[in-house]
């Protein structure tokens, strides 16, 4: 229990007031980044980042994590309001957000995601404090074999059996990872698929990608069906706030899953982005109401939040004590370490007591100064619902083009946002699956070098697979996932050979 | 962020409007933009950040600067872009000897001709690096051991600065390397740890925390004389404890990678002569010295005809390893 003891140490640093308004500008700021589209936290951050210089590393380590809180939360909110995730963790919150606050249900929608998100967190914090050690020693297990074999195994549990056809879904998934092979390969060192574009070499951006197909796609889509000028009409009820969040422990099943899987992904480090993707899939696979997942499910609210806000805390594990950033905030953050002085590695731990216990501490404190700010934000946000469409859609064309532009202030990205934006609405209109190419273009060309990269190792074997417990473990699990839906479906054939047609279109209309 | 960055630059502007800039031929008269071919983070993005600061803090000009970072294609992306900002010079770009050596290897849409060099600011040292508990005490017991099974290197990046130096290793030591690339140094040092690598030729920064924290250690440092006395880095010993690769067997003398800044290209010489002189205030601050001696790089100073020298004499080097190895591109 010597932790224990350091905690309580920590938390004689952390709940002081200048820390306390630390935190609360600093959330306050990341729920701002958060919402604006293409800001997001790593950018919040490092913008920031020059104002701590001065500061004393404890206080400055606070503001940027509180910060990051803010922006996790705050990323959540364009996704539910108008299907453009802030940050590409959130993406998995739009397919059942989205239809959930289009449904006329937004405090719904928000106060459910920002319940389970903080759920998320706190399990991701009593991770840190009582298992730091011991999660030092996995993550540095962790080989390109064993990272190939993570990322398998988010894609497997995502892409198994989707609703969609699942032709369809491979289409989805090559063009994908064909966009995340675009520009410099790490392996090779080459450059691919540019096409005579010289910019092109930086890549494809995520946030790019994901605005276009999301945000502008779903737009046409929308004023192609008229929208029928639906300002919905979401009554402002602070009670609604209080009672989603008291339903979420009937969730409990849900909760625990998708924090156990934020967690893992968090350490090992694949990130909140494949976490979240990896716990929807498992959702939709495993819940009694998985097939209605798609049209504004309560618990596909539930798992990619609490299983983001899980990997986003613990992800700050790795950064500490090993000097591995599990996210691109971490990374920002890492920086920062850098620059106070401090080296992030397994003598932080040591050498920097305070600081590492009070920033811990202040992971309990900021998260619940977090929760509660930011559901009290909840009916402000609701009530944009209100507005009527025609108001509605040229801003979001205006935060998808300023955010494409604010990436790296490059015009390319703006046209190829709207490029994508026209692709969403190809994939939308012919049943194509967008979670598959998404869940490519970000984990695409890490698994590739993962995979390449082992291959270096084994000389073209692939038994580096099955070489140690836990990589096989792990592929095991992966193709048991692809195969399982497969079976199930056999069997079911089998026992009732004509399957009613209200399923199909039911299932057409999952299609995510 | 358009809304947000016009705010900080103009309080920045606010803050530094109304000092007496130093007397030179050509002065800025809009913001200068610190273009780092490194994401936040990296060496290269450390050093633009140190000088954006020391130039904020003795205020060495009255224009405000941002550092923005591009970092996509290994950096490619900021070469890219200050090739297509010829004859601006309010964009400074930040980085290493990759400006001349990508382009050697990988078709790339620039080369350093590209742009107007104007100094090298700092050279960082390569180390050899084992695991903490590996049975080689020295370079040599490493090739030994090297020479009868094929060990693992890692490094960052391919046909970079480590895989380069990897392939100078092998020829140097009669032995066959494995070379895995990794995305950054950072990740490479932590492969080590977990042993899923027999060793790398990480920078003093790169391996500093995981030196200090027992996980690995390093056997030479890639240079003609050991590393200055600076403070110790775990209990008993230093970087001037570290010997020479030459001393223990490994015979390459010197391997160095330098950070460079450049400005774009067909901008006129009292422009370039500005941020010459800009970068020599700098360097001659005690800020720049703490910098130098945290970050373990070796401080100097090119610029000119012996900057030209310098790049001139990396090619070749180069040329001749790339060719080799077949990885020229035509």
């Amino acid at each position: 229990m010597d932790n224990f003891q350091e905690l309580l140490h920590g938390f004689t640093i952390a709940i002081t007031v200048p820390h306390l308004a630390l935190m609360v500008v600093g959330v306050l700021l990341g729920i701002l980044v958060g919402v604006l589209p293409g800001l997001g936290a790593p950018n919040g951050v490092s913008l920031l980042l020059p104002l701590t210089f001065g500061m004393q590393p404890v206080s400055a380590i606070i503001l940027l994590s509180s910060m990051y809180w803010g922006a996790l939360f705050g990323g959540s909110v364009t996704s539910i309001l108008f299907n453009i995730p802030g940050e590409p963790s959130s993406v998995a919150t739009t397919f059942d957000g989205y239809p959930m606050a289009r449904d006329g249900r937004p405090t719904t929608a928000l106060a459910t995601a920002f319940g389970s998100a903080a759920f998320g967190a706190l399990i991701g914090v009593i991770l840190i404090t009582f298992l730091a050690s011991w999660v030092a020693q996995v993550a540095l297990a962790f080989g390109p074999a064993e990272y190939f074999a993570v990322y398998f195994l988010a894609f497997a549990s995502f892409v198994g059996m989707g609703g969609a056809a699942p032709i369809k879904t491979v289409v989805a998934l090559a063009i994908g990872f064909a966009i995340a092979a675009i520009g410099i390969d790490t392996v090779s060192g080459s450059v691919r698929l540019t096409m005579g574009v010289d910019e092109l070499v930086k890549g494809v951006n995520f946030v790019v990608a994901v605005m276009g197909l999301f945000g502008i796609g779903e737009l046409l889509v929308a004023v192609e069906e008229e929208f029928h000028a639906r300002a919905v009409s979401s009554k402002i009820d602070w009670r609604e706030v209080f009672r989603a969040v008291g339903r979420l422990p009937r969730h409990s099943v849900a909760l625990l899953r998708s924090a156990a899987i934020g967690c893992w992904m968090g350490i090992t480090p694949g990130g909140p982005t494949a976490a979240s993707f990896m716990s929807y899939g498992i959702a939709r696979r495993f819940s009694r109401r998985g097939r209605y997942f798609g049209t504004g499910e309560v618990e596909g609210i539930i798992s990619p939040e609490t299983a983001d806000h899980a990997a986003g805390t613990s992800a700050l594990l790795p950064m500490l004590s090993l000097g591995i950033p599990g996210s691109a905030t971490a990374a920002v953050m890492m920086g920062g370490l850098m620059i106070w002085g401090l080296n992030p590695g397994p003598m932080l731990f040591v050498d920097q007591k305070d600081f590492v216990w009070g920033l811990i501490a202040s992971m309990y404190v900021g998260n619940i100064v977090a929760v509660v700010l930011v559901l009290l934000t909840v009916p402000v946000f609701a009530a944009l619902m209100r507005i009527p469409f025609v108001i509605i859609a040229p801003l979001i064309v205006i935060i998808c083009v300023v955010g494409a532009y604010s990436v790296s202030n490059s015009y390319l990205d703006v046209v190829m946002m709207l490029g994508f934006g026209i692709v969403g609405y190809l994939f939308k209109k012919l049943f194509y699956p967008l979670a598959p190419l998404v869940l490519a273009i970000v984990i695409g060309d890490k698994a590739e070098d993962a995979f390449r990269q082992s291959m270096l190792m084994s000389k073209g074997s692939l038994g580096i697979f099955f070489a140690n417990k836990l990589v096989t473990c792990l592929i095991v699990a992966g193709i048991a996932l692809v195969l399982l839906p497969l079976v199930l479906q056999l069997a079911r054939l089998g026992r009732k050979p004509a399957s009613p047609t209200s399923e199909t279109t039911a299932q057409e209309k999952v299609i995510i | 962020m358009g809304r947000t960055s016009t705010f900080l630059l103009s309080a920045a502007a606010v803050v530094v409007a109304g000092t007496m800039p130093a007397l030179a031929a050509w002065q800025p008269q809009k913001p200068i933009e610190f273009v780092a071919t490194a994401g936040p983070g990296g060496g290269t993005d450390n050093i633009a950040r140190a000088v954006q600061n020391i130039i904020t803090k003795y205020k060495l000009t009255d224009q405000p600067i941002v550092v923005v970072n591009k970092a996509g294609g290994s950096g490619a992306e900021g070469y890219v872009y200050g090739k297509a900002s010829a004859g601006d010079p309010y964009k400074v770009i930040f980085g290493t000897s990759n400006a001349w050596q990508q382009p050697l290897v990988s078709k790339v849409a620039f080369n350093y001709t590209d742009l107007t060099p104007i100094a090298a600011l700092a050279q960082d040292e390569f180390l050899l690096w084992v695991k903490q508990d590996s049975p080689y005490k020295t370079a040599g017991d490493y090739l030994k051991a090297a020479a009868s099974g094929e060990f693992k290197m890692g490094g960052a990046q391919s046909k970079d600065t480590d895989e380069v130096l990897t392939r100078m290793i092998e020829k140097a030591g009669h032995i066959k390397l494995t070379y895995i690339p990794f995305k950054s140094g950072a990740e490479t040092a932590v492969q080590l740890a977990g042993g899923h690598l027999d060793s790398h030729v990480n920078n003093p920064s790169e391996s500093l925390g995981q030196w200090r924290g027992g996980t690995q250690r390093p056997l030479c440092v890639f240079s003609p004389k050991r590393l200055p006395q600076g403070a110790k880095v775990t209990a008993t010993e230093g970087w001037s404890d570290v010997p020479t690769c030459v001393e223990q067997g490994l015979d390459i003398a010197q391997y160095e990678q330098p950070r460079t800044v450049w400005l774009p290209g067909k901008v006129t010489p009292d422009q370039a002569a500005f941020y010459v002189d800009l970068m020599k205030k700098v360097q001659a601050t005690p800020e720049w010295k703490d910098y130098i001696e945290k970050s373990s790089q070796i401080d100097t100073f090119l610029t000119g005809a012996e900057f030209d020298k310098f790049i001139k004499e990396d090619l070749e080097h180069l040329k001749q390893v790339a060719s080799e190895q077949g990885w020229l591109v035509k």
